[in-house]
C-alpha cells in the first residue's frame, strides 16, 4: 500500500529499478543516468519526510505494513514466554504480554497487537482492548515488579474499546486503576508508543519513568478524526483536527508530555523494519541501565513528580 | 389552504437565550411533570419528591448544603486556563473561554473547597457541567490534584463529586495527562491512609470515569446517574444495536460490581458522616487512637 505523499518517490524508484534491469540486459552504460536518479530519490526522500504535515504522520502511524508489538517481540527478544489472561475473566487477544530476554536481561513485555491483515485484525480486534487486557496488564506489571524485572510497554491502540461488554465489566475502572498502579511500581517503567496512541485507552499502560514515541507516531486525548467529528459535526476535518490538536511526537515532546523521540528510518518504520527494531532495542538497553541506577524509592517519586508537573494554569 | 396564517415565522428565540429551567415561581420536574414551587425545590435539593429525579446542580449548591452553614474555604478559585496549543476549531479556546465566564460566572469546570460537614473536617472537590461540559482541562487536573495534596497534608477525608463529559478536546495531550497527574496523587493519599469518596453524578464520563471518578475507597453515586467509559451513542455506533435500557445508569453500574452505594442527595450528608466518622484518619497528635481506646486503664 502507498499513501499519497509516498506515490511520487515510488514511481522514481520504480524508474531506477527499470533503468537497472536495462543496464543489466543490454551494453548500454548508464551509470551516470543511475547515480543522478538515486540522488534525486534521496533528495525527494529527505524533503518529504522532513515537510510532513501532522495528519501524514497519523497515516505512517497506521501503515499497514509498519511494525507492531509481536514485530519488535519477535525481532529483539530471545526466548518470549507468552503469558495469558487476567485471572478472572478471560484473555484479551489486544493486549499482549511475556517475559523475555533484551540482549540478557529479562523484562516483562505488554502492549497492544492490531493485526497485520483481516484475520489478524478481528482475532486482535483491531488492537482495542477490553478491561480484561488492562487487569490482564496489570497482573503481568505486578508479577515483574514481585521477581524485580523491569517493564517495557509498547503502545499500539486507536483507543480501549468502546463496546456494551467492555462497559459492563468496567472500562473507566480498569484503565483507571492502571493508572494509579503504575506510579507505585517499584521496578523501572519504560513506555514506547510505536504506532497509535488515543486516548485513555493508551495512557492505561503508559504511566512509566521514560515515555518514549517513534517519530512517526502520535498521542493525544482523541483521533483527528473523532475530533473532527465533534468539534465540526463531521470526518471532512481531520487535517485540521491534527493540526489543531498537535498530536506528534515533536509537538509531545515540545509540550513536555513525552521524554523524548525515537527515529525512524528515512520513509517510516515500515520501509526498513529490521532498521526501526534495531534502533528501538538500543534505545532500551541505553534506557534501562540510567532507570537501574536510579533508586526503587526515587524512581516512584520522580515519576509522580513529572507527571504532576504537567498542564497550562494561569494563577 | 389553511384556517390560519403565521404572520412571524417560525421560533425566533435564540439557543443562548433558552433556559433548562425556568427562573420563575414554579418548577416542574422533567421527569414526572409534577409541579413545585422553586422554594420546595431548593429546600428538597433540586430533587423532584413524587419521583426522586435528581436536577443537575452546581459546585456551588453542593457546597451549600455539605458545609455545616454553608460555610467554606476555598482552595486556588483564581486558577484559570492557559492556551498552550493556540487551539481553533470553529471558535478560538480563548474567546469559548472568556464567553464561557461570561455565561456561567465560573472560572472553569471545578471548584474546590475545605470546611466543616456535620462537624468533621471534610475537602470536597465538585465539578460544574455548565463549563464546557464539565470538561477536564490542566485547570481541573490542577485543582483536583492541590485539593488531593491539602487533604493528604492535613489528614482531611476527600469527597470529589464528579460530573463531567470527560477530557477537553481544547487541551488535548495536556488534558490527557490530567488524568494520570489526579491518580498519582491518589496513590499518595491512599498510601498516607486518607479517605476517599468519589461521588459520581449525572453525567460522568470519558477520561473522568477512567481515573479519579473510579478511585474511590468508596464509589458512590447518585440515583439515575449515567456513567461510562465510553459515551451512549459511541457505542451504539459500534455494535450497530440499540442499547438494553437502563444502561450505564447508576443502577446498571451498581449490580455490576462498580459502586458502594446509591444515595438520594437528601441523606448524602449523614451517609458521608456516618461512613467517615467510622474511618477517622491517624492523626500525627494521636497516632494511634483505636489501640489506645482498647487499652484498659491500669488505675482501677
Amino acid at each position: 500500500m502507498l499513501l499519497d505523499f509516498e506515490q511520487p518517490i515510488a514511481a522514481l524508484e520504480g524508474k531506477l529499478l527499470e533503468m537497472q534491469k536495462l543496464a543489466d540486459e543490454s551494453d548500454v552504460d548508464v551509470s551516470e543516468a543511475v547515480t543522478a536518479l538515486q540522488a534525486k530519490i534521496k533528495a525527494l526522500k529527505k524533503e518529504t519526510y522532513a515537510n510532513l504535515t501532522r495528519w501524514q504522520r497519523v497515516q505512517l502511524s497506521r501503515h499497514p505494513e509498519r511494525p507492531q508489538m509481536l514485530d519488535y517481540i519477535g525481532g529483539m527478544v530471545d526466548k518470549f514466554v507468552e503469558l495469558h489472561g487476567d485471572r478472572t475473566v478471560g484473555d484479551d487477544k489486544a493486549m499482549v504480554g511475556g517475559l523475555g530476554e533484551l540482549d540478557g536481561h529479562t523484562v516483562m513485555f505488554i502492549g497492544q497487537q492490531k493485526g497485520h491483515n483481516t484475520k489478524e485484525r478481528q482475532y486482535r480486534n483491531f488492537g482495542m482492548a477490553n478491561p480484561e487486557g488492562y487487569r490482564k496488564a496489570l497482573r503481568l506489571m505486578k508479577l515483574a515488579e514481585k521477581f524485580n524485572v523491569p517493564i517495557v510497554t509498547l503502545i499500539d491502540t486507536m483507543g480501549a474499546f468502546p463496546g456494551l461488554e467492555a462497559e459492563e465489566r468496567g472500562q473507566g475502572e480498569a484503565i483507571a486503576r492502571n493508572l494509579k498502579e503504575m506510579f507505585m511500581l517499584k521496578v523501572p517503567v519504560i513506555c514506547i508508543i510505536i504506532g497509535e496512541g488515543a486516548s485513555g485507552g493508551a495512557l492505561g499502560i503508559a504511566i512509566g519513568d521514560r515515555v518514549l514515541m517513534l517519530e512517526n507516531t502520535w498521542y493525544s486525548v482523541i483521533s483527528p478524526e473523532s475530533c473532527s467529528s465533534i468539534l465540526w459535526r463531521t470526518w471532512d476535518y481531520k487535517e485540521q483536527a491534527a493540526e489543531a490538536l498537535k498530536l506528534t511526537a515533536i509537538d509531545m515532546h515540545k509540550a513536555g508530555l513525552v521524554d523524548g523521540i525515537v527515529k525512524e528510518p528515512l520513509g517510516g518504520a515500515h520501509t526498513a523494519p529490521e532498521q526501526m527494531i534495531e534502533t528501538l532495542k538500543n534505545t532500551l538497553l541505553k534506557t534501562l541501565k540510567e532507570l537501574g541506577a536510579i533508586a526503587p524509592a526515587d524512581r516512584i517519586s520522580q515519576r509522580i513528580d513529572k507527571f504532576s508537573a504537567m498542564g497550562v494554569v494561569v494563577e | 389552504m389553511s384556517w390560519f396564517k403565521r404572520v412571524e415565522k417560525g421560533i425566533v428565540t435564540p439557543t443562548d437565550q433558552k433556559k433548562e429551567t425556568p427562573d420563575g415561581l414554579w418548577h416542574k420536574c422533567q421527569e414526572c411533570k409534577s409541579v413545585v414551587t422553586m422554594a420546595e425545590h431548593k429546600r428538597l435539593l433540586y430533587v423532584c419528591g413524587p419521583c426522586g429525579h435528581h436536577d443537575r446542580i452546581d459546585a456551588a449548591d453542593y457546597f451549600d448544603f455539605l458545609f455545616d452553614g454553608g460555610r467554606f474555604t476555598e482552595l486556588d478559585a483564581e486558577l484559570t486556563s492557559g492556551d498552550p496549543l493556540r487551539f481553533v476549531d470553529t471558535k478560538e479556546y480563548p474567546k469559548r473561554l472568556v464567553a464561557t465566564e461570561r455565561n456561567t460566572g465560573l472560572k472553569d469546570a471545578v471548584r474546590t473547597a475545605h470546611g466543616l460537614s456535620a462537624g468533621q473536617p471534610l475537602v470536597v472537590a465538585a465539578m460544574d457541567f455548565k463549563f464546557i461540559g464539565g470538561s477536564m482541562g490542566s485547570v481541573v487536573g490542577e485543582k483536583i490534584a492541590r485539593a488531593i495534596d491539602y487533604a493528604r497534608q492535613t489528614r482531611t477525608p476527600f469527597l470529589m463529586i464528579s460530573r463531567s463529559g470527560g477530557a477537553r478536546m481544547m487541551e488535548a495531550g495536556y488534558s490527557l495527562m490530567q488524568m494520570a497527574k489526579t491518580s498519582a496523587k491518589l496513590a499518595l493519599l491512599s498510601e498516607a491512609g486518607v479517605p476517599y469518596v468519589s461521588l459520581l453524578t449525572d453525567p460522568t464520563t470519558g477520561g473522568v470515569t477512567a481515573s479519579f471518578a473510579m478511585l474511590g475507597d468508596f464509589n458512590i453515586a447518585e440515583p439515575g446517574a449515567l456513567i461510562g467509559f465510553a459515551g451512549p451513542r459511541v457505542i451504539k455506533e459500534t455494535i450497530g444495536k440499540d442499547l438494553p435500557k437502563g444502561f450505564q445508569s447508576a443502577e446498571f453500574v451498581l449490580e455490576h460490581g462498580f459502586l458502594d452505594f446509591i444515595v438520594d442527595r437528601r441523606e448524602l450528608k449523614q451517609r458521608l458522616a456516618d461512613l467517615l466518622g467510622m474511618l477517622q484518619p491517624v492523626s500525627a497528635a494521636n497516632p494511634e487512637p483505636r489501640e489506645a481506646r482498647r487499652t484498659p486503664s491500669k488505675a482501677h
